[in-house]
């Protein structure tokens, strides 16, 4: 089923991207020509088929528990945009 | 003498011998990026400075009678999505411009630790996103072989660097063929190692479950000598093996016989270019006459792996790259309350390429889609997987081309994603299985390079080096070097 401008403009605002007028169109006859290609993938049955998330068989990888030193703070804070008092600081949320 | 293209191992035997110094080698190779980086432009970041520091303090070592190591005084230079401390990291992006990271990368420090002599750092696809480096946020790297052409990606600025004498080495990031490809279109020698072989502690993530750092390098034996230096188990990246590293320059012999290589057949498919091919199979013959038992042989989910991974790839993408928000690094562009802020900053921070793959990602994990598409592609990934299992069973190494084309002409193909996609597609398997490959030079094809893929075991980078040097040890193709009009 081809996906709508409609449904780009939401998949947008879940991915925190505002598009131009022009990024809209072009990105839904683009998405819509990768999206044809995927349906590739429906003629495999893959009914019984477990999933693949990772290729290594990782379970649970614990280290010994114990304090270490992380990041200082002014170093942490060096690369962002807007700092106050040993804060990231942002807009207002609320 | 021209110290700008001998291998990583000649020069570490001259400065071994003291034949050379570091600080000499370091200038030679620094006058080299002044002559031919304005039209390769291989690199975003140079620093001189620090190289020059690096060097003197191996030669000080050497003089007090050290030995540090093979690497040691040997310069190189690293894929821009690599963190380096103190040393702005931007991955080729309008995101990161002036991002300065307070750590370096689990290779970075293994690397400096051997006494490499670090140039500057390379462009690249913007977020290891594309395959030909002109999705950079910033410009195009040029194929050293023709100007006009692209060296492929998303390590294009790596590949070329090496190609081109402007680095003796460089790593790169293989997420689908990052490094691979463009070692094809540039004729160097680039391995994807084993997924978990390398940590990808301090390497920007693009897709998590994919993502390999690996090293670009002029023949095999120095190929050998990187991995070596930069493989191993890290305790800050949950996802790395704990295994023990071979010495991967001792398995290095021109003995092949009784080796079985299975050549799959769908690797030869559409869209190959004739002559491609033909070199291709002419190079698997040479290791047939070296005594290995090649057979055809079939991976019948190979078509499916394309459209699997532009689904899982992007999703991971689109997951990883949520944190460029403009609150901890990066760009802000500021907006009327913290939602415009977020939905500013990333509209102005990324390029089209990032922006689709994070759509495609968005969309495929949304609700109503996520078991249609994304779950869907875990599940073929699984049989990807299981084909490689059974060709293993029965071969010790398996036979491709690198990519079914020489190097495509910028522009070429910028319009198109669709076509861009499928350049990967000899490379992209691979990444699916976690499996260790390598892309070395095995001709020519319009005066351009041609890559041979061998693809290996899990774990088993060591037969795939040993295969790879005996099929060098009988050629001159990575002798050859891209004219770019100076000496």
């Amino acid at each position: 089923m081809p996906i709508s401008t409609a449904e780009v403009e939401h998949v947008a605002l879940l991915a925190r991207l505002k598009l131009s007028p022009e990024e809209k169109v072009a990105y839904t006859e683009q998405l819509n020509a990768i999206l044809e290609y995927m349906d590739k993938l429906n003629a495999l049955d893959t009914t019984d088929v477990e999933p693949t998330a990772h290729v290594l068989p990782l379970r649970n990888v614990f280290r010994d528990d114990v304090a270490r030193p992380g990041l200082p703070r002014e170093r942490a804070l060096a690369g962002a945009p807007a700092a106050s008092e040993g804060q990231f600081k942002v807009p207002r949320v609320v | 003498m021209d110290l700008h293209y001998l291998t990583a191992h000649e020069l570490g035997d001259l400065l071994q011998r003291r034949e050379v110094s570091a600080v000499e080698v370091t200038e030679a190779i620094i006058d080299r990026i002044e002559a031919v980086d304005g039209r390769v432009q291989a690199y975003l970041t140079r620093t001189a400075e620090q190289a020059f520091e690096q060097a003197k303090a191996i030669d000080a070592a050497r003089a007090r009678g050290e030995k540090p190591g093979p690497l040691a005084g040997v310069p190189m230079a690293l894929k821009d999505n690599l963190c380096t401390e103190g040393i702005r990291t931007t991955c080729a992006s309008r995101m990161l411009a002036g991002w300065v990271p307070p750590y370096d990368a689990t290779v970075v420090r293994r690397l400096k630790a051997a006494g490499a002599v670090m140039l500057g750092k390379l462009n690249m696809d913007e977020f290891a996103m594309g395959s030909s480096t002109e999705n950079s946020g910033f410009f195009p790297t040029r194929n050293p072989w023709d100007l006009e052409r692209v060296p492929g990606g998303s390590s294009g600025g790596s590949v070329a660097a090496v190609a081109a004498g402007e680095a003796c080495y460089a790593l790169g990031s293989d997420t689908g063929g990052s490094i691979r490809q463009p070692a094809s279109f540039c004729g160097v020698v680039g391995m994807k190692p084993t997924y978990g072989r390398v940590s990808r502690y301090g390497l920007v993530a693009f897709a998590s479950s994919l993502d390999q750092i690996g090293p670009i390098t002029r023949d095999v034996t120095d190929c050998a000598l990187v991995l070596g230096v930069i493989a191993g188990h890290d305790p800050s990246d949950s996802t790395s093996a704990d295994l023990p590293v071979p010495d991967y320059r001792a398995a290095l012999r021109p003995e092949i016989k009784g080796l079985k290589i299975g050549v799959p057949r769908e690797y030869f498919g559409a869209g190959m270019e004739p002559e491609v091919e033909t070199v291709v199979r002419r190079a698997i013959a040479r290791l047939e006459e070296m005594g290995a038992v090649c057979e055809e042989t079939s991976l019948p989910h190979t078509e499916y792996a394309l459209p699997a991974y532009y689904l899982v790839a992007p999703a991971e993408a689109s997951s990883n790259l949520a944190r460029y928000d403009g609150v901890g690094y990066g760009l802000r562009v500021p907006g009327k309350d913290i939602i415009a802020m977020y939905m500013n900053t990333r509209s102005q921070g990324f390029g089209p390429e990032v922006k689709r793959r994070i759509m495609l990602g968005t969309y495929a994990l949304s609700s109503g889609y996520y078991d249609a598409y994304y779950l869907k592609a875990l599940k073929v990934r699984t049989l990807i997987r299981r084909d490689f299992e059974a060709a293993f069973a029965k071969y010790d190494l398996l036979a491709t081309p690198t990519a079914p084309t020489v190097a495509f002409r910028l522009g070429e193909k910028a319009g198109d994603p669709l076509a861009m996609y499928l350049s990967d597609l000899c490379t992209i398997p691979i990444n699916m299985a976690g499996l260790p490959a390598l892309s070395l030079p095995c001709g020519f094809s319009q005066g351009l390079p041609v890559g041979l893929q061998l693809i290996g075991k899990a774990f088993d980078e060591a037969t795939l080096l040993r295969v790879a040097y005996a099929f060098e040890q009988t050629t001159e193709y990575h002798r050859r070097r891209p004219e770019l009009g100076v000496a």
